[in-house]
């Protein structure tokens, strides 16, 4: 009995902090896949933050600051992101799908020794993940507190009205006189931002990270959360709220999974029927709703 | 009168909120050719899907040869001969000609490439096609394919086919030979169901015209009395005395609102210089190519200048962006209005608002009210026909469309409007509305640029015309100068008078003068 409590205690504070986790890398996505963007490299860039984030605390640089450097590297390469897409007009899934080979590269590179974090960095921990015994909890609180600044920027200002009109018409919002480049690599800072951020959690939340590994298809289940939230990969479609819940379905996938004893080999499997099945209940829907108008 | 072909008695298609055809009846006989016209939405194209088989009517029958039948399906009406030519054309572009006649039609576990190939180049002679039958579709031009896809219809034994738009993406050429096509056909006994929009085609074509109005008929016209105004009455519902409206005075020593000098842009070599003086609708003609779209583009920040001015009110103006251009009061209202003007799956209130947050927004949050009273009193204004400010732009029709587009700016109270083929696509009710909303634009001081294909929208709004001929200015003419000779003299280039240009001399119908020349 107890034992059985102490689980599911312990498997919604697991829940809490991966659908924080999940959240806050499907509503950085989410904002870019609304302007008709893609990042693929997301995994990677968490991987790398993370591993850059160990180093950092390693050198006793303080975890704070320490993760305020790793964001803002994370903005940077968002900048450059958009930079290569919006000049060179490059396409936004190659220019990403390049980053994520990069980017694991470096992180690999950098270091092969797994990191772990300090006492300094557990007090952060404590902060954005949750203390002891309740571990996850203020990731989540994290991941509300972020998605209200993004679902305030993208549905009640102007900024994000700009951001849906270049993703539903690019060329018909610059003709209206947006400065649409500029909002485009807004989009893609606020996705590899936030990606950055979910270095650090990662990091702060296992303790550990491993270089070749670690954040690795965090890119797929994001876009994945974004889809299943309502998000077209058309761009100019998408709702904060909806991401997090479509964030929320691949951490209960899992759970559910697990406690079904579904062997773990079989875990992507279910993840692709769950999407697979989301996007042909929504295309049916649409279907059905276009015949009524 | 020969027992008709297909006769349609009292269709009525409903769809949810909108009744489409009601108590609709049309016939057609063998070797006729019936237009069907009428303004965007009176229900020609739901009519013509009931036909081939698309729709089942909801009341009503249809008789083939006398006989009731019904069409479950477009497999069903194929079978009886109906075959219906969309406007965009349903051809796989990457197989040959012969591949794309018989697609579906092959039999046998190889195909009978040999086979096939003879029966093309039968059926190409039978509409003039003049071409390897192994030639691959994407190649052809529009009218070619428009070819390919009357020979399939002939490969499917069609016994009536029915043109939507056929001609929208022609030149006068490819028009004529498709004239000869249809003529031919009707002395194969096929019968031809004709829409479209340009009433000169109508009344080369048609042995009988049927009007229709808000999905029901309005009038039937025989050959003999085909004529723009009686077509124009009975498409609108009423007289249209002032299509054009001229309420405002252009002033010669008006302030000069945009001054444009030696005006380069990215990747042409011509420089241009115009004046736009407050007041007056200047038009711009020319040939499709003569860079008038691009001056436009130019002058509103989408393509780059490599050199030259621009005043606005006397002030220099540099314009890299469209922001830069609209915040100083010059705006476009594109050609292309699906692309450049709307998000069509956006709500019209979300449209209009668009180029307007900076007054709707209150350091960058949203401004629901004032949002709201922008729609209202927009599609107010210019008599937006629509659910309401929540309705998609695209669910609306051309005319519509194109009054968001507009509507877009008003608010903004622009000093130079330019406008590029302001009615294109848009029918007869809302384009009288277009041009009196140009007029009271004008009239209250803002410097209008028309560019239009449409010879007879220039010759009617225009105070004056710049004629455009291969990216530099040709030619100016005042209102008194102005006839459509004169116009086309210019814009292809300065040919002598009528008898030097048969094409143009033969020419009797004026909006049709242009294209004729595109052809060249």
């Amino acid at each position: 009995m107890t034992d059985d409590r102490a689980r599911t205690l312990s498997y919604h504070s697991v829940l809490a902090g991966r659908l924080g986790f999940y959240g806050i890398l499907t509503v950085g996505v989410g904002v870019l896949i609304v302007t008709g963007g893609i990042d693929l490299s997301i995994g990677s860039v968490v991987g790398l933050c993370a591993v850059l984030f160990g180093l950092l605390l390693n050198q006793q640089i303080p975890a704070w600051q320490a993760a305020l450097l790793v964001v803002a590297l994370g903005c940077l390469i968002g900048l450059i992101h958009g930079f290569l897409v919006t000049q060179l007009k490059l396409q936004p899934f190659l220019v990403t799908l390049c980053g994520l080979f990069i980017y694991r590269g470096l992180a690999r590179g950098v270091t092969l020794v797994q990191l772990g974090i300090n006492e300094d960095a557990a007090a952060l921990k404590a902060l954005l993940v949750g203390g002891e015994g309740e571990a996850g909890r203020n990731q989540l609180i994290l991941l509300l507190v972020i998605a209200l600044a993004v679902g305030l920027l993208l549905h009640f200002t102007k900024h994000g009205r700009y951001l849906f009109a270049i993703g539903a018409n690019e060329a018909a919002a610059k003709y209206a006189g947006i400065p649409t480049e500029r909002y485009k690599i807004l989009a893609y800072v606020i996705c590899s931002g936030l990606a950055a951020l979910g270095g650090v959690l990662l990091l702060l939340d296992a303790e550990t990270v491993n270089p070749t590994s670690g954040g690795s298809l965090l890119e797929l289940y994001a876009i994945t959360g974004a889809v299943l939230g309502g998000c077209s990969l058309r761009g100019g479609e998408g709702l904060v709220p909806g991401m997090i819940l479509g964030a929320a379905v691949l951490p209960l996938l899992r759970g559910v999974s697990s406690f079904n004893k579904v062997p773990s080999d079989v875990e992507y499997a279910v993840i692709g029927m769950a999407l697979l099945l989301g996007t042909i209940a929504d295309e049916l829907l649409k279907r059905g709703a276009g015949r009524r108008e | 009168m020969a027992v008709p072909l297909i006769e349609a008695v009292g269709v009525s298609k409903r769809f949810p909120g909108v009744v489409a055809l009601s108590g609709v009846s049309m016939h057609v006989a063998p070797g006729e050719v019936l237009a069907v016209v009428g303004e965007n939405g009176a229900g020609k194209s739901t009519l013509m899907k009931v036909l081939a088989g698309i729709y089942t009517p909801d009341e009503g029958e249809l008789r083939l040869d006398g006989k009731s039948i019904q069409f479950p399906g477009v497999p069903a009406a194929l079978a009886a001969g109906i075959v219906l030519i969309h406007q965009e054309l349903n051809l796989a572009e990457n197989l040959s000609i012969a591949a794309n006649l018989f697609l579906g039609r092959e039999s046998g576990l190889f195909l009978e490439l040999s086979a096939e190939r003879v029966a093309s180049r039968e059926l190409m002679a039978r509409v003039g096609l003049e071409a390897s039958p192994d030639r691959i579709v994407g190649s052809l031009s529009p009218g070619q394919k428009q070819l390919v896809e009357i020979a399939r219809a002939l490969r499917a034994k069609a016994r009536l086919i029915v043109f939507d738009e056929p001609t929208s993406s022609l030149t006068q050429r490819e028009t004529d030979r498709l004239y000869e096509v249809i003529d031919d056909l009707k002395r194969q006994d096929v019968a031809i169901v004709y829409i479209s929009h340009r009433l000169a085609e109508v009344k080369r074509v048609a042995d009988r015209v049927i009007v229709l109005r808000d999905g029901k008929n309005a009038g039937e016209l025989p050959r003999e009395r085909i004529n723009h105004d009686a077509l124009i009455r009975l498409m609108v519902g009423r007289d249209l005395k002032q299509l054009y409206p001229r309420n405002h005075q252009a002033k010669q020593d008006a302030q000069v609102r945009l001054a444009v000098n030696g005006l380069r842009r990215e990747g042409c070599p011509h420089a241009v210089s115009l004046a736009l003086r407050a007041g007056e609708i200047v038009g711009m003609a020319g040939l499709v190519g003569a860079g008038r779209t691009e001056l436009a583009e130019t002058l509103f920040g989408v393509r780059r200048i490599t050199s030259g001015e621009v005043l606005l009110d006397g002030v220099p103006l540099r314009v890299t962006h469209p922001r830069e251009a609209m915040s100083a009061g010059l705006v476009l209202v594109p050609e292309d209005r699906r692309h450049h003007g709307l998000l069509l799956e956006f709500a019209i209130s979300d449209n209009l608002a668009l180029p307007n947050y900076d007054r709707l927004s209150s350091m960058g949050w949203l401004l629901p009210g004032p949002i709201a009273k922008l729609a209202r009193d927009t599609m107010e204004r210019l008599r937006v026909r629509a659910f309401g400010p929540s309705q998609a732009a695209g669910q609306l029709s051309g005319g519509n469309q194109q009054k968001v587009v507009l509507g877009k700016w008003l608010a903004r109270r622009p000093k130079v409007i330019l406008f590029d083929e302001p009615t294109r696509g848009v029918d007869v009710g809302a384009r009288s509305e277009i041009y009196a909303l140009m007029d009271q634009l004008a009239d209250a001081g803002t410097a209008v640029l028309m560019i239009s294909s449409d010879m007879e929208e220039v010759l009617g709004m225009s105070d004056r015309v710049l004629v455009m001929h291969e990216g530099r200015l040709a030619g100016e003419l005042s209102r008194g100068e102005l006839n459509e000779e004169a116009v086309m003299r210019l814009a292809t280039g300065g040919y002598g008078g009528k008898g030097d240009d048969p094409l143009v001399g033969r020419v009797s119908d004026r909006s049709t003068a242009l294209r004729r020349a595109d052809d060249r």
